[in-house]
C-alpha cells in the first residue's frame, strides 16, 4: 500500500535523504537564533518543512503515523504554554512579563542572552507544529472538494 | 525616492487585485502583494547601502556604528507582521476552500446570497 | 510600574491554550467553566486597578521610550471596562447557546483571543503593539464570524476578512510612515517628537491611511460594507460582542487615540470625523427600515449609533467628547442587549425575521421586557441611558454652534424611534404567530445576562450624574490633555 501512494521513487529517495540534514539545519538556526540571524520562527518553519516535505512525496497517512495532527495541536499548545510561563516566571521574578530573569553570560556564547532561547525553543516548537497542523487541515479539506463533484456525477 | 515610490504602486498593484478581481484566490493574491510592499516599506525605511548588522562590538567605536549600521526596529517589526500574514493567509485559503465546497466556484461575483 | 497589567493580556491567552489543551480529554465542561472563571479574574482585575491613576507596566523592564510599556489611565479603564462586563456577560450567554454548535472548544478558545487582542489594544502604550493586538482580536474575529461554516457565514466571513485585511494594512502603513517621520513608535514618544517639530506633512498621508484604516474597522458608512452582513452571520454573543465592543475598540477607540494623542487634532481632522458621523448616522437610519432580519436591523442602527459618537468627537468640544465617550458606554450595554435578546429569540423560535415573528410577550415575558428596555434605551427615551448621551451630544452641538449637526441628531433620533418602534411592533407585540406558538423562555444562562444589561440600562441612565462624573469625565480629561499623557508615560526621560 505505501509504494503505491505519494510520489515517484526519485522524489521519495530524495526526501529520505533531505530529512535529516533540514532538521538538523532547523535545530541549528534555532539554537544559534541568540547570537546570528535566525530564531525560533525560521527555524520552526524548517521543521515544520520536512514534515509538509514528508507529507507531500509518503502521503498523509505515513506522516500521521509518526506525528498526528493531535500531537501536532498537543505540541503546538505546550510551546505557547511553555513562552507563557517563562514570561510568568520573568513577572514573578522581576516584576516585568518577560523579564531576562537568567544571567546574560558572555557574548557570542551558547548559554548567553537569558531567556531568549528557551524562548526560541517554545517558539519553534509552536511555529513548527502550528505550520504543519495548517497544513494537514488544509489537506483534509482539499480532499473533500476533490471528491464532491465525482459524488455528483455518479 | 524612486524606490519608495515603486513600492506604492505596488501598494496600488495589490488594492487593485483585491478590489476588481472576481476571482478569490487573485484577491488573496493581491492581498499578499499588498501585505509585502509595506513590508518592504518598513524594510526600506531602515535600509543603509553597504549597512552592517547593528551590533557594536569593541573594535567599534560610536559614531562609525551609527552611521554604518541598518536600523534593527523595522526588521523585528517586519518580522512580527510577516507572521501575523502568514495567520491571515491560512485563515483566508482554509476560508476560500470552505467556499468552494459550498458554491462550489471561485468567483466572487457567483458568490452573492449576502446583498452587504 | 504596575505588575498587574500584563494579567490583562495573558490571562486570556492563557485561558486560550489551556481550553485547546485540557480541551482534548474533556469537551463539553471545561471550556465552558474556564472562560467564565478567566472573564471573572478580569473583572477582578479591573476592579483591583480601579481609580489609581495613570499605570505603568515596561515590558521585559525596558524604559520608555525604547522598550515596550502599557499604559492603564482612565480612558483604557473605560474601554476594558466595557470589553470585560460585555465579554463576561456574552460567555454567560454562550453557556447555554453553543449547545447548537458541536465543537466547543475553538469557540471559547477565539472567543478568549479576539478579549486579549481588545484588552491589548486598550492598554498598549506603543503603536507596532496596537497593531499586533487589533490584529489578534481581528483574526479571532473573522472566524469567529463564520463559525457556522453555513454558505452565507463562510462568505460573510471572507467579505469581513477582505476588508479587515486591508483595514490592518492600511493601519500598518500609516505606523511605518509615522515611524520614518519621527523614528519612534512609542506613542508619547511621537507624540512629543510631533509637538517639538510642527508642520510635518508627511504625517498628513498617515493621518490618511490611519482614517481610512480606522473607519474601515469601525464600520462607519463610506467603509461600512462588511459590517450588515458580518454581524447578522455570526453567533448572537458574537455579535453583541462585535457590535458592542470590537468596533469600538478597534475602530473608535484605537482612531480617538491615535488621534488626540499621537497625531494631535487638526480642524480638518475634526471636520473629517463630523462629515463620516452624520453620513453614518442618516444611512445607518435610512437602511435600518427596510430590513426584515433583526440582526440585520440591529446592525445598521450600530452604523448609526456610531455616528453620533463620531460627532461628539469630532466637536472636539469637553461637553462632545463627554457625551461620545458617555454614548459608547450606553451603546455597548444596549446593543449587546438586542444583539443577546435576538440570539435568545432565535434559538427558540428557530427566526429572525420579523415578518414571522410576533406575540413574543406572552411565550417569552423575561426576553420580551428586556428587549423592550434594549430598543426603549436605544431610541433615547428618558428614564434610560441613551437618553442623557443623547442630549449631552446635542448640547454639544448647540454649543458649538453646529445647528446643521443637531439637526442631523434630533432627525436620525427620530428616525431610530421609529424603526425600533417596527421591531416591537412586529416581534414583541401583536397576535401570536406560527412559528412562536411553540416557544417558550429560554434558559436561565441566557435569561440572566439579557436581564442584567436591562438593569445596566435603566440604573445609568437613573445614576447618570454618578457614571459621568466617576468614569466618563476623568477619561475625557485624559483625552483632551496630550500633553499630560505625555508626561505621565515618559515621565522625566
Amino acid at each position: 500500500m505505501d509504494k503505491h501512494t505519494g510520489m515517484t521513487p526519485i522524489v521519495k529517495m530524495i526526501t529520505k535523504v533531505l530529512c535529516g540534514p533540514m532538521l538538523v539545519f532547523g535545530a541549528f538556526i534555532v539554537a544559534y537564533g541568540h547570537i546570528t540571524p535566525g530564531g525560533g520562527f525560521p527555524g520552526g518553519v524548517m521543521i515544520a518543512l520536512v514534515y509538509i516535505l514528508i507529507t507531500l512525496a509518503y502521503g498523509r497517512v505515513i506522516v500521521e503515523r509518526k506525528v498526528s495532527g493531535i500531537t501536532a495541536s498537543v505540541v503546538d499548545d505546550i510551546g505557547a504554554l511553555i513562552f507563557w510561563s517563562v514570561g510568568m516566571v520573568g513577572l514573578f521574578i522581576g516584576g516585568s512579563y518577560l523579564f531576562n530573569f537568567l544571567g546574560k553570560g558572555s557574548p557570542f556564547h551558547i548559554l548567553s542572552a537569558g531567556t531568549i532561547i528557551i524562548n526560541n525553543i517554545a517558539i519553534t516548537l509552536k511555529v513548527g507544529m502550528c505550520l504543519y497542523a495548517i497544513f494537514l487541515a488544509l489537506s483534509i479539506l482539499q480532499r473533500v472538494v476533490i471528491d464532491e463533484p465525482k459524488e455528483e456525477e455518479e | 525616492m524612486t524606490l519608495y515610490f515603486l513600492d506604492f504602486v505596488l501598494f496600488a498593484i495589490g488594492i487593485y487585485a483585491l478590489v476588481a478581481k472576481r476571482h478569490i484566490v487573485k484577491k488573496i493574491l493581491g492581498v499578499a502583494i499588498m501585505e509585502y510592499s509595506v513590508n518592504l516599506f518598513l524594510i526600506l525605511i531602515g535600509f543603509k547601502k553597504a549597512g552592517v548588522a547593528p551590533i557594536l562590538t569593541k573594535d567599534m567605536d560610536l559614531v562609525t556604528f551609527i552611521k554604518t549600521a541598518v536600523d534593527p526596529l523595522p526588521q523585528a517589526l517586519v518580522l512580527t507582521s510577516i507572521v501575523i500574514g502568514l495567520g491571515t493567509l491560512a485563515l483566508m485559503v482554509s476560508i476560500a476552500i470552505r467556499l468552494y465546497e459550498r458554491y462550489g466556484t471561485f468567483d466572487m461575483h457567483e458568490i452573492n446570497r449576502l446583498r452587504g | 510600574m504596575d505588575v498587574r497589567l500584563p494579567l490583562f493580556v495573558i490571562t486570556p491567552i492563557f485561558g486560550a491554550i489551556i481550553i485547546l489543551l485540557v480541551g482534548k480529554w474533556d469537551k463539553k465542561i471545561f471550556p465552558r467553566i474556564w472562560s467564565i472563571i478567566t472573564m471573572a479574574f478580569l473583572l477582578l482585575l479591573i476592579f483591583l486597578t480601579w481609580d489609581k491613576g495613570t499605570l505603568l507596566h515596561f515590558m521585559g523592564g525596558w524604559e520608555p521610550p525604547y522598550g515596550i510599556v502599557l499604559v492603564e489611565d482612565s480612558l483604557s479603564l473605560l474601554i476594558l471596562l466595557i470589553i470585560n462586563v460585555v465579554g463576561f456577560l456574552s460567555i454567560v450567554f454562550s453557556y447555554s447557546y453553543i449547545l447548537r454548535y458541536e465543537d466547543y472548544l475553538r469557540f471559547f478558545s477565539m472567543f478568549l483571543l479576539m478579549i486579549a487582542g481588545m484588552n491589548g489594544v486598550a492598554i498598549a502604550g506603543d503603536l507596532f503593539n496596537l497593531y499586533v493586538f487589533l490584529e489578534i482580536a481581528s483574526i479571532a474575529s473573522y472566524a469567529l464570524v463564520g463559525y457556522g461554516v453555513g454558505p452565507e457565514e463562510l462568505e460573510a466571513s471572507f467579505k469581513y476578512l477582505i476588508l479587515g485585511v486591508l483595514a490592518s494594512t492600511l493601519i500598518l502603513f500609516g505606523i511605518a510612515i509615522i515611524y520614518a517621520a519621527t523614528g519612534s513608535i512609542s506613542m508619547a514618544d511621537v507624540a512629543r517628537f510631533l509637538i517639538n517639530n510642527p508642520g510635518n506633512r508627511v504625517v498628513l498621508l498617515a493621518s490618511g491611511f490611519f482614517l481610512m484604516g480606522f473607519s474601515l474597522k469601525a464600520g462607519l458608512v463610506p467603509f461600512h460594507a462588511w459590517l450588515p452582513d458580518a454581524h447578522p452571520a455570526a453567533p448572537a454573543p458574537i455579535s453583541a460582542m462585535l457590535s458592542g465592543v470590537l468596533i469600538k475598540v478597534l475602530g473608535i477607540y484605537a482612531m480617538i487615540r491615535v488621534f488626540y494623542h499621537v497625531i494631535g487634532i487638526t480642524p480638518m481632522v475634526s471636520q473629517i470625523f463630523i462629515g463620516i458621523g452624520g453620513l453614518s448616522m442618516v444611512v445607518g437610519a435610512l437602511m435600518g427600515f427596510g430590513q426584515d432580519d433583526m440582526k440585520r436591523l440591529f446592525a445598521f442602527s450600530s452604523i448609526s449609533q456610531m455616528g453620533y459618537v463620531m460627532i461628539g468627537i469630532g466637536l472636539g468640544t469637553p461637553l462632545g467628547i463627554f457625551g461620545a465617550l458617555f454614548h459608547l458606554l450606553n451603546h455597548a450595554g444596549f446593543k449587546s442587549l438586542l444583539f443577546l435578546s435576538s440570539g435568545a429569540i432565535e434559538s427558540e423560535t428557530g427566526t429572525r425575521n420579523l415578518s414571522e415573528l410576533g406575540g413574543l410577550r406572552e411565550k417569552m415575558p423575561v426576553t420580551s421586557a428586556t428587549s423592550v428596555v434594549g430598543s426603549l434605551s436605544i431610541s433615547g427615551v428618558p428614564p434610560f441611558n441613551g437618553f442623557w448621551s443623547k442630549l449631552i451630544i446635542l448640547l454639544a452641538a448647540f454649543q458649538a454652534r453646529n445647528f446643521l449637526v443637531a439637526g442631523i441628531l434630533v432627525f436620525t433620533a427620530f428616525l431610530t424611534l421609529t424603526y425600533y418602534l417596527r421591531f416591537q411592533k412586529n416581534a414583541i407585540f401583536g397576535s401570536v404567530s406560527e412559528k412562536v406558538k411553540g416557544a417558550h423562555e429560554a434558559p436561565i444562562p441566557m435569561v440572566m445576562p439579557l436581564v442584567i444589561f436591562a438593569i445596566f440600562c435603566l440604573l445609568i441612565g437613573v445614576f447618570n450624574h454618578t457614571i459621568i462624573s466617576g468614569i466618563i469625565i476623568p477619561a475625557g480629561q485624559i483625552l483632551l490633555d496630550r500633553a499630560g499623557y505625555i508626561l505621565s508615560v515618559l515621565g522625566g526621560v
